[in-house]
């Protein structure tokens, strides 16, 4: 015991840096996200040819007018990188509600009911997880035609895999403990235990599938907008504008570097609060 | 034994029947397909002729057995758009993806290993904190972006690499390493924290009071118990990098099967996307079943039960 | 000709925070049984690790002096360490269930030892292996070696464990507490079965152990340890006709010994547990539980000799 605290001491005040590095990025983006329409200095649709692909401020000849510089069709960057914070965080939240409303009712009543329904909510999990999510993903958008809505629906149905196993294997820990016991002996009905004595004690995982899905589904919108089959244009998804200044990267390398970094730095933050947020709890990831 | 084997095959055949359906209704999902396949310029009767060409006018039932019967049979239809056999294309296509894939499980692994294992070891030394730190960083890499920004530094800049496709073998370093960032992370905590677990384990004091070497208590006595978990993990992640190679193969434009399939996608050309699909479940749920009886190899005690 | 181990004024604690072990001292002469006696959590197992460095990271380890048949083992590096261990003195455990590795045949785990410390072939090895198998009463040798560890019964397990420890031939063998975790008739016969191969083999065996009955039978010392220090030592006989330390006399109204213990008389007991104790921690650790004690044993106590290799640790006089 005594060992396991003097190795753990050096590491727990590592550990909480990070949380609170992660907690701050969070919180910022999460600002930027709410406030965007006051924070912005330009409109980031309005486009400027005159003023293409300027150059942000730490390189020689830029505009006072714009910090990070202009994309090719002249509108700001910093304008358009903070919307895009937005849309990001906006998939993230959505896409992981809707996963987590399915994968958290698969995963309890399979691990609450066992027997014939587990089977099955196991079976829908171990499908789940053969779909190429990407390719499905992109299939279905570029059939029905992309839209934010057809965005967060498609990912959500797809990524409810991680709750559905977290949710089903905690139930199966709880259902077994004295007070489901208790509660069961008391005469509460199944749908009162499952909602008052089951989801909240195992909420805590809960919450830590939900930071890593956040940031899995912030990526790969950034990833089928990079594909052209994400964001509709012109809105200024990250992936989207880094898919657009491809042409330009070689020339130009900051046009890819700025939301590239930015759509980094927003996952790790994310990434860096729910590793933070599981040491909290001291709940392992399955 | 022999009932664990049967009864997976059962699982796996159910699952690749259901994607199947899924893969089936996903490509139904845009209404008429007609019409999409004819284009915007075409007349009420050409829709009706190639209704009728494609066996469209039958009923979707039909249609859909139709397809599986055939596929059953290896033959999964005819491209719209390459108007070609849709299994000669995936054929062509596949050693493009399996190459990239595997080198991609290959460099995971090379750099996972000794990472997990040596931090493991160092448990709560600056190393090991470096290591953590590496994963995390990998976890919030964005997978194309990265690539295009190794394209820049070894394709550009230093001109090492070639930026785009595979006719040299060099061509196949930057997209696996790409594809690799995405395991990385995953295979290293599991491999650090099995490592961990087995160290602490009475079996290795009783290694250690045998006095054996540290290679071998490591590699030998630690490792083997750590693989379990990690040989299963790795068939997993080797599916999900063929699955996602979609995105490497376009940045890098690899001609492989996650290509065709963007391709297809863009032309609306659906017997090749629910074949390509398909095809890419089938091989992860195979995967899946290889890495069950992997795992049946290393630990003797699934072995009996 | 020195003895075949010495330990003197052994300490031992876990990143300075907690003494598991605190001045222990001892001497294992060859061909003697000698047994390590104590409640849980006296530093027994960490005294036992100690010796063999098989202590988890983070322990700190020191010694006045340490050594194995007149070599000094604490300055010895790991390599050094490692050709002495499971050669030349060799361990068996707590935990047969857990001590065999699950992914290796008892065969494979028994021969390695004995192909690192000597020069054999896997032939000579494995007739090596199925012969001490025999011997620690194993039937059928040649279908154990073939077999995992999850294939055998916790007692045929030790058995394996005790056959492995002797591969080499070592002249020291420790034993912690290796009945512990087995029913009670494997463990009468895995005990005959140490005491047998001890005599025939003229083994030294350092036995750990909180079972007096053991001792009584196997014993040729005793040492007595509380939190971390060993508090009275003597020859077994001596120590059971005349234990000196309060302890110890509480330790043996706790079991009952045939002859010695009256019908329908109440079995003692020892009121409290043992303490944790901190570095720094001064005079006798047992005070608190010690029907004796007074405020003099908050201070450095004294070490008493009752005559002859007969000493304990105590205010009170012999």
């Amino acid at each position: 015991m005594s060992t396991a605290a003097t190795v753990a001491g050096p590491k727990r005040g590592w550990r909480n840096a990070g949380t609170w590095i992660g907690a701050i990025i969070v919180g910022a983006a999460a600002f930027c996200a709410l406030f965007a329409p006051l924070l912005v200095p330009h409109d980031p649709f309005a486009q400027d040819l005159g003023k293409r692909l300027l150059v942000p401020f730490w390189m020689e000849g830029t505009d006072p007018q714009h910090l990070l510089g202009t994309d090719q069709l002249g509108r700001d960057y910093l304008a358009r990188l903070i919307y895009g914070c937005r849309i990001s965080m906006t998939i993230g939240v959505t896409v992981s509600i809707v996963s987590g409303l399915i994968g958290i009712t698969m995963g309890i009543l399979g691990g609450f009911m066992g027997g014939r329904v587990d089977d099955a909510v196991l079976f829908a999990i171990t499908t789940r997880l053969s779909l190429p999510v990407v390719l499905v993903a992109l299939a279905v958008v570029g059939l029905l035609g992309s839209s934010m809505t057809l965005l967060v629906l498609t990912l959500g149905l797809l990524l409810w895999d991680r709750f559905a196993v977290v949710a089903r294997s905690t139930t199966m820990q709880v259902r077994n403990l004295d007070f489901v016991s208790a509660a069961w002996c008391a005469g509460c009905s199944r749908f009162r235990i499952l909602t008052r004595e089951v989801l909240p004690n195992i909420a805590s995982h809960l919450v830590v599938v939900a930071t890593l899905e956040i940031a899995l589904a912030i990526l790969l919108e950034a990833a089928l907008s990079f594909l052209g089959l994400g964001v509709p244009p012109p809105l200024p998804s990250w992936g989207l504008m880094i898919s657009e200044a491809k042409d330009y990267m070689f020339f130009s390398p900051w046009v890819i570097m700025i939301p590239g970094v930015a759509l980094f730095v927003l996952v790790l933050g994310i990434n860096l609060l729910g590793d933070g947020l599981r040491d909290a709890f001291g709940t392992r990831e399955r | 034994m022999l009932q664990f084997i049967v009864r997976r095959l059962i699982v796996a055949l159910l699952v690749a029947a259901t994607v199947m359906v899924l893969a089936f209704i996903l490509t139904r999902l845009s209404g008429d397909l007609a019409t999409s396949i004819a284009g915007p310029g075409a007349t009420a009767g050409d829709i009706v002729a190639i209704r009728k060409a494609y066996g469209l006018d039958r009923p979707v039932i039909v249609q859909f057995f139709d397809w599986v019967g055939r596929a059953l049979t290896g033959d999964l239809g005819d491209s719209y758009f390459f108007k070609t056999r849709v299994a000669s294309l995936i054929g062509e296509r596949m050693p493009v993806t399996l190459t990239l894939g595997m080198t991609g499980l290959t460099i995971a692994l090379l750099v996972s290993l000794p990472l997990g294992i040596l931090a493991a070891v160092r448990e709560g030394t600056g190393f090991d904190r470096a290591v953590q730190l590496v994963t995390v960083i990998g976890q919030a890499m964005p997978s194309f972006w990265l690539g295009l920004i190794l394209m820049i530094v070894f394709g550009l800049q230093l001109g090492w690499l070639p930026t785009s496709g595979v006719d040299t073998w060099d061509g196949y370093i930057m997209p696996g390493v790409v594809l690799a960032f995405s395991s990385i992370p995953a295979l290293t905590r599991l491999t650090r924290a099995g490592m961990i677990q087995a160290m602490a384990s009475d079996y290795i004091r009783t290694a250690r009071a045998k006095g054996l070497s540290r290679a071998s208590i490591l590699l030998k006595h630690a490792l083997r118990n750590a693989a379990i978990p990690i040989v299963a993990i790795a068939a997993v992640q080797l599916g999900f990098m063929l699955g996602g190679s979609i995105v490497i193969e376009q940045v890098f434009a690899l001609h492989g099967v996650g290509f065709l399939a963007w391709e297809s996608i863009q032309k609306n050309d659906f017997p090749v996307v629910q074949s390509v699909v398909m095809v890419l479940a089938v091989i992860y749920v195979a995967l899946t079943m290889v890495a069950d009886l992997m795992n049946a190899v290393l630990d003797p005690r699934l072995r009996a039960g | 000709m020195s003895a075949l181990l010495e330990v003197e004024r052994l300490e031992v604690d876990f990143g300075g925070k907690v003494a598991a072990v605190r001045g222990t001292s001892f001497t294992v002469e060859r061909g003697e049984t000698h047994c390590l006696v104590g409640e849980s959590g006296c530093g027994k197992s960490v005294t036992a690790l100690s010796i063999m460095d098989l202590l988890a990271r983070g322990a700190r380890r020191r010694a006045q002096r340490l050594s194995f048949e007149g070599n000094d083992l604490r300055g010895l590096s790991d390599k050094a360490m490692a050709r002495l261990r499971g050669n030349e003195m060799a361990m068996i455990f707590q935990e047969p269930m857990t001590s065999l590795n699950p992914a290796y045949t008892v065969g494979s785990q028994m021969t390695e030892g004995l192909r690192r410390h000597r020069k054999v072939s896997q032939r000579e090895a494995t007739d090596r292996a199925a012969d001490l198998l025999a011997r620690v009463g194993i039937t059928a040798p040649g279908l154990r070696l073939g077999q995992f560890p999850h294939q055998l019964s916790g007692g045929l397990r030790q058995r394996v464990m005790i056959a492995m420890a002797l591969m080499c031939e070592p002249k020291l063998l420790i034993a912690d507490e290796p009945t512990t975790a087995l029913d009670v008739t494997v463990q009468a016969q895995i005990l005959r079965l140490l005491a047998t191969l001890q005599r025939d083999l003229g083994l030294g065996l350092l036995l750990i152990t909180h079972d007096l009955g053991i001792v009584a039978r196997i014993a040729t010392r005793v040492s007595v340890m509380y939190a971390g220090e060993v508090v009275e030592s003597a020859a077994t006989a001596d120590l059971f006709a005349n234990p000196k330390h309060p302890y110890t006399q509480g330790l043996l109204r706790c079991v009952p010994v045939p002859g010695k213990i009256q019908r329908d008389q109440p079995l003692g007991s020892i009121p409290g547990t043992v303490p944790r104790i901190g570095p720094g921690f001064e005079g006798c650790a047992f005070r608190e539980r010690c029907g004796f004690a007074d405020e003099t044993c908050a201070h450095a106590v004294p070490r008493h000799n009752a005559g002859g290799t007969h000493d304990f640790l105590c205010r009170l006089p012999a």
